[in-house]
């Protein structure tokens, strides 16, 4: 057991030592948790902003010109005026998400308390937008023409008053969830990538070989590997996390960051197996990229942290539930975004450290097989 | 005769590094040169700055009467040269055989088709390959290999050979059967000039002149007499000592090995090999062999590249299993489980195999570490000291000359004080004085310290400096025994000579394999005046030559399953995941309810939510703080607490806004997805209205009407379903991926792999080569397309309502683009490690960020909008969803069919500037 760990540990430190003097893989993966981290958090935002609307006006009156002012930044580019026979190829070149049709005699019609009808074209091919602009559209309508008609007597109290709370991050700030969901997903990625390629450069250079002339055990090699790769990504997170979404973005990290840590390093044994894995598949560095693509890239998808889990079809939820990575995502936002402790998300730990644990020693079987036949 | 190479004060750098310091030579037309030097003293620079394979740096290089410096020139000199690079079978293609490699250089040189199959034939018969058309260059023998090399290089009758060490790591016979070859070729066309650089000095003596080379200079120029007689040595590896200055030949003394003394009684040898055999899959690399070696004894292995010596190696050290037979180690059997057996054996593989990134003293104490060694700093002194690496202390090892990177090797190798040294090629490359050096070491060891040694070589004069050799040949030992005895029992002259006599003697034990070629030589002479052409063309580009690159590009691609696969499968594999991955549906929502109240009214408010298709329920909550868990947990997406007195104050406040108290209801929503989260917020408030209005229903009352009403409509997709929107736009995002991908790994490749001299060096065009490389992944792109329209309409239902025509055609026109842009992004890379992940980088980011996947172009700003404005899926996107879901005609599809197809020029010819056609 000494001499396990001794030599593990001895391994390790080459393996360190390696990777700070690999100029480029080094970059990429400091980039990865600190530049990238930021570019995605800021880069892909889920908030409606500088959305596209034309407006069809065919009343010219003074309220259709305050429904038109009232669409204006962040939210909305400036209004386009369009003609009617416009709207179609316009609508069809994507140009505008949205198209609202102001009736003519529209404010004669409202000032008489008829109710008249505003229509809205929604281009419902931009998901993302056309959802949330629906109802943001709504409430600027409602408010200016509520103004317009200026009724002094406060509207009617709702008959119910409804309370809803938004919980754990109340102003919806996109941030924060797409810049920590892009550390937990860097971590997957890195870890696999780090420690395949740490294999296949060793069975390149020929060093692999060398290695087994010497009183070493396979275990010990790819315990290195794990602890190597495993740590450096450990720390990087502990960067992204303090320096780039507390530090830099203010992201208010609800729960305890040790715990999200210990999670993270059971989560490293299942990710460094992974890559220990493929890098036994794959016979040189760009065939580890396709399959990393085949199936690292997939994995990372399906997990939970870029669309919700509950929209798949309910089989591949099921299946997602065998890949670590899924409760990776889930303990991830439980301790980050909502403040679960221990108490609420063991068992999470428990399914990753699980699972985890089996890939490791089936990649490990894998591993010896592969060090008595690579030649 | 004039002059066929002239160089003037040419001088190269790599870096900071001096290749070619002021070279100036002539050689006339129709004569033999031979350079010769070790490795890494500029021989391959020379040639390929002659050979126009390298862009010149500074001084005049003329070949053949005409400006090498010149682009033009080049144009019409290289119809004329053939070049041959370092590495066995360096320009030949591996997957291809050996008739469609000769097929793919004539029409690279504009040969027609009857005049390819004469040529061919002709030389497939002169060089002996006649009998193996269909072996794919990769499963050919060494020499086997440069033979295939020189029939390409001859195909087009050049005046200039250029042959950079042709027969290093080929086996005596085929060496010699290639000087042959060379001297036959010449025979029937005297006016062709060769130049050869080798490595191998006594080589040279069979040419007219001998250049020898050291450190980016030329030492001297001579016939092979003149040079041996002006320095009074015996060979030409004396003469080149002699020639080398002062400080280089320090120390340098002729080697004497001193005699084995008399073996000890009964310790029994140091290793028995018994019918050792080694197989892979059908190919059996080491066969039956057995030998004996005596402890202490330098025991010399020689052989070609490839004849087993590596394989018997390894199974030696228990690297490798044997198939069958036995070796034992001091009496014992290996066993690769042993590790206290590994602490008697040294071991040193072909290549450096020690980290190149870490210094020689990390080096050294890593593996003093693992064999427990690290508290004995005394013995690593005295390990710098004996082999002169203290001065290299802190240097990385990559940075090392190759001398001292292999006395580093053999120091590790020895560091645990073992009794047997197993040393595979340890000299190959190296300098003739850091040769001896290292000889001197290994004799050291084996007469001073009785370790026994165990090398293999390829240099016959250093087998000449063991105890005993093996000579193997394709996975046999042919002969064995003191290398006197043995070049006595051939009567020969040189340990060669014996080689060659051994194994001609075993090849007829077993009939010819490679049999001696006929004498006769058919070599036409090309008629005087006619070049050949590159056939038909438009605008000086070539359609044979395009096209050649096209078939040969897509019999590669055929030939490799895993790219294969990713090609035929990735696509649909990540289609499948990102249709039922990336959807923007918000459903299957969990909530779960604390109903204080108990009423009718409050069960009719959770049943709303209970009948909606977007929500779940889960088991009510008991206290509000379960209710808090439940959400902390994940476990449901939002709650609902009703409070007491929800249905009493509801019947008494009535519905019409009395003056009763308005209930409360409250409900929490879990924003870690703020997407999700805010859409959430949208159906409850959707959900509450209707709720609402339904009592009011019940009750009879009449809410006072809007002001005005807004009628939303939904256009394209009116149940709002993500598939829709998604589906299309996958495509869009899958055609640039992976199609980007395989075209840049199918340039990157032919750099890494060597083959990309072919396009430096002979006729074609940057972009006939990059036309050509990207013919077959268009049409593997164009059958994905197929593919993923097919498996949206079948699998997620998502039907083209508009032009099926349009979106076929901009979908071509699309892949055409996105090969392209991989074409682009592959000159610049090197590695194909860089153009996977490069490439990926470069066209997922783009492409889900900028391309109008989330959010349309026209709502981003700065760098973004631009980079969305001058990617071409921005444009298919909106093609595919205008075809798949808008239900758009073909002539509304038509501008941006348009602006795609815009993209394909412009990234050609930037692909085309940027790729170079000369090497640095």
């Amino acid at each position: 057991m000494e001499r396990f760990l001794r030599n593990s540990l001895t391994l390790a430190r080459k393996e360190w030592i390696s990777l700070l003097r690999d100029g480029f893989m080094l970059g990429f993966v400091i980039y990865s948790f600190t530049l990238s981290v930021y570019s995605q958090a800021t880069g892909i935002s889920h908030e409606l902003r500088n959305a596209a609307i034309a407006v069809v006006d065919e009343d010219r009156s003074a309220l259709s010109q305050r429904l038109l002012s009232s669409f204006h930044g962040p939210e909305f580019q400036t209004p386009v005026l369009l003609r009617h026979g416009e709207v179609d190829p316009a609508m069809a070149a994507a140009r505008y998400t949205f198209v609202l049709d102001i009736p003519p005699d529209f404010q004669a019609d409202v000032l008489a308390g008829r109710s008249p009808a505003l229509q809205l074209l929604i281009d419902a091919t931009a998901m993302m937008q056309a959802g949330i602009g629906a109802g943001t559209i709504q409430g600027i309508l409602d408010d200016e023409i509520g103004r317009f008609v200026r009724r002094e007597a406060p509207a009617a109290a709702p008959p119910i008053s409804l309370q809803v709370r938004v919980a754990f991050n109340e102003a919806l700030d996109t941030r924060w969830f797409t810049g920590t969901m892009s550390v937990v997903s860097n971590v997957t990625m890195l870890a696999v990538l780090l420690a395949g390629a740490a294999l296949i450069r060793e069975r390149e250079h020929g060093t692999l070989e060398h290695l087994l002339v010497m009183p070493v055990r396979p275990a010990e090699i790819m315990a290195a590997k794990v602890l190597a790769n495993g740590t450096v990504i450990l720390a990087l997170t502990v960067v992204a996390l303090q320096g780039v979404l507390r530090g830099v973005l203010g992201v208010p990290l609800a729960g305890s960051v040790p715990l999200f840590l210990a999670g993270t390093a059971l989560y490293l044994f299942f990710a460094t197996a992974l890559g220990i894995f493929l890098g036994t598949v794959a016979r040189s560095m760009p065939q580890l990229g396709l399959l990393f693509i085949l199936i690292v890239l997939p994995m990372n998808m399906l997990s939970g942290g870029f669309t919700p889990l509950e929209s798949e079809p309910g089989w591949l939820q099921t299946a997602m539930q065998l890949s670590p990575s899924t409760h990776y995502v889930a303990f991830a936002q439980a301790i980050l975004f909502r403040g679960a402790g221990i108490a609420t998300v063991w068992p999470r730990f428990a399914a990753t450290a699980g699972i985890g644990a089996l890939f490791f020693v089936w990649s490990l079987a894998r591993f010896r097989r592969h060090l008595a036949t690579f030649h | 005769m004039s002059a066929a190479v002239e160089l003037r004060a040419v001088s190269h750098r790599y870096g900071g590094t001096l290749a070619l310091d002021g070279v100036g030579l002539e050689i006339a037309a129709g004569e033999t040169v031979a350079v010769i030097g070790p490795d890494g003293v500029g021989k391959s620079t020379l040639l390929g700055l002659i050979a126009t394979a390298k862009k010149p740096q500074a001084g005049e290089i003329r070949v053949l009467g005409t400006d090498a410096c010149d682009r033009r020139g080049r144009g019409r000199l290289q119809p004329r040269i053939a070049y041959m690079p370092q590495g066995l079978g360096r320009n030949l293609y591996a997957d291809l055989s050996v008739a469609e490699n000769l097929q793919f250089f004539g029409r690279l040189f504009g040969l027609d088709a009857g005049r390819r199959r004469t040529r061919i034939r002709d030389l497939l018969e002169a060089t002996g390959l006649a009998p193996f058309p269909d072996r794919p260059a990769g499963k050919l023998s060494g020499g086997m290999k440069q033979k295939l090399g020189l029939c390409c290089a001859l195909l087009h009758d050049p005046d200039l050979l250029i042959l950079d060490e042709p027969t290093t790591g080929v086996d005596p016979l085929s060496r010699r059967q290639f000087w042959e070859l060379i001297d036959r070729i010449r025979a029937g066309r005297p006016g062709m000039t060769v130049l050869v650089a080798t490595s191998y000095m006594d080589e040279a003596e069979r040419f007219d002149r001998v250049m020898m080379m050291n450190a980016g200079r030329l030492l001297a120029a001579d016939t092979p007499a003149t040079l041996k007689a002006q320095h009074g040595a015996e060979t030409l590896e004396d003469v080149f000592v002699a020639l080398l200055p002062e400080a280089a030949r320090r120390g340098h003394a002729k080697l004497v090995v001193p005699p084995r003394p008399p073996e000890a009684d009964g310790a029994g040898p140091a290793i028995e090999a018994r019918g050792l055999t080694r197989r892979f899959g059908g190919f059996t690399a080491v066969e039956d062999v057995s030998f004996r070696i005596g402890r202490g004894e330098i025991f010399g292995f020689l052989g070609s590249n490839g004849c087993g010596k590596t394989t018997t190696m390894k199974m030696l050290t228990g690297l490798l299993p044997a198939s069958a037979g036995e070796a034992r180690l001091f009496g014992a059997p290996v066993d690769a489980g042993d590790r206290e057996a590994r602490r008697r054996v040294g071991y040193m593989a072909q290549s450096f195999s020690l980290y190149g990134e870490l210094t020689v003293n990390q080096n050294l104490a890593l593996h003093a570490r693992l064999f427990g060694l690290d508290a004995d700093k005394a013995r690593l002194d005295r390990l710098t000291e004996r082999f002169g690496l203290a001065a290299y202390g802190d240097a990385v090892a990559d940075r090392l000359p190759l001398g001292v990177r292999q006395r580093l090797s053999l120091a590790v190798a020895v560091l645990h004080g073992p009794e047997l040294l197993i040393l595979d090629e340890p000299t190959s490359g190296v300098d003739p004085v850091a040769r001896d050096q290292f000889w001197r070491d290994l004799v050291a060891l084996s007469r001073d310290q009785g370790v026994t040694i165990f090398v293999s070589t390829h240099f016959m004069n250093e087998a000449a400096r063991c105890d005993r050799v093996a000579f193997m040949n394709a996975g046999r030992v042919i002969a064995s025994g003191p290398p006197d005895t043995l070049r006595r029992q051939q009567r020969a002259q040189t340990l060669d000579d014996a080689f060659i006599g051994f194994m001609r003697q075993a090849e007829r034990g077993e009939g010819a394999v490679d049999a001696e070629p006929p004498a006769r030589l058919a070599v036409e002479v090309a008629p005087a005046g006619v070049l050949p052409s590159g056939g038909p063309g438009l605008g000086g580009v070539s359609f044979r030559r395009l096209l050649a690159y096209a078939w040969r590009e897509s019999l590669e691609l055929r030939r490799d399953p895993v790219r294969l696969t990713v090609a035929l499968l990735g696509t649909v594999l990540l289609m499948l995941v990102f249709g039922f991955g990336i959807t923007m549906d918000v459903e299957n929502l969990r909530f779960a309810v604390l109903d204080h109240d108990r009423s009718p009214e409050s069960r009719a408010y959770v049943e709303q939510f209970e009948g909606s298709r977007s929500f779940v329920a889960t088991p009510p909550a008991a206290d509000p703080a379960a209710l808090a868990a439940r959400l902390q947990r994940g476990e449901a997406a939002l709650t609902i607490e009703i409070p007491d007195g929800f249905g009493r104050d509801l019947r008494r406040g009535g519905l019409g806004g009395g003056d009763g108290r308005a209930p409360e209801l409250s409900v929490r929503i879990d924003g870690a997805m703020p997407f999700r989260a805010e859409t959430v917020q949208g159906y409850v408030a959707g959900l509450h209205q209707r709720f609402i209005e339904d009592r009011a229903r019940e009750a009879g009352v009449t809410l006072p009407p809007g002001a005005a009403v807004l009628e939303t409509r939904y256009r394209y997709n009116q149940a709002f379903r993500s598939a829709d929107a998604m589906v299309p736009a996958n495509i869009g995002l899958l055609l640039v991926f992976i199609p980007a991908i395989l075209a840049a790994l199918g340039v990157v490749r032919e750099k890494e792999l060597g083959s990309i001299t072919n396009l430096y060096v002979t006729p074609v065009t940057r972009l006939e080569f990059l036309l050509g490389k990207q013919l077959p992944y268009i049409a593997l792109a164009g059958f994905n397309l197929l593919l993923m329209i097919a498996m949206a309409v079948a699998l997620f239902g998502v039907p083209v309502k508009g032009s099926l025509a349009g979106l076929l055609l901009g979908g071509l026109v699309y892949v055409c683009a996105t090969t392209a842009l991989g074409l682009l992004i592959s000159a610049f890379t090197t590695t194909q490690t860089a153009a996977v992940f490069g490439t990926a980088i470069a066209t997922m980011m783009p492409a889900t960020q900028f391309s109008g996947l989330m959010q349309p172009v026209s709502t981003l700003e700065g760098p973004a909008h631009a980079i969305g404005t001058l990617f071409p899926t921005t444009y298919f996107l909106k093609l595919s969803v205008g075809a798949f879901t808008k239900g758009l005609g073909f002539t509304e599809l038509l501008p941006f069919i348009a602006a795609t197809a815009a993209f394909i020029p412009a990234l050609l010819a930037l692909g085309v500037l940027f790729l170079p056609k000369q090497e640095r």
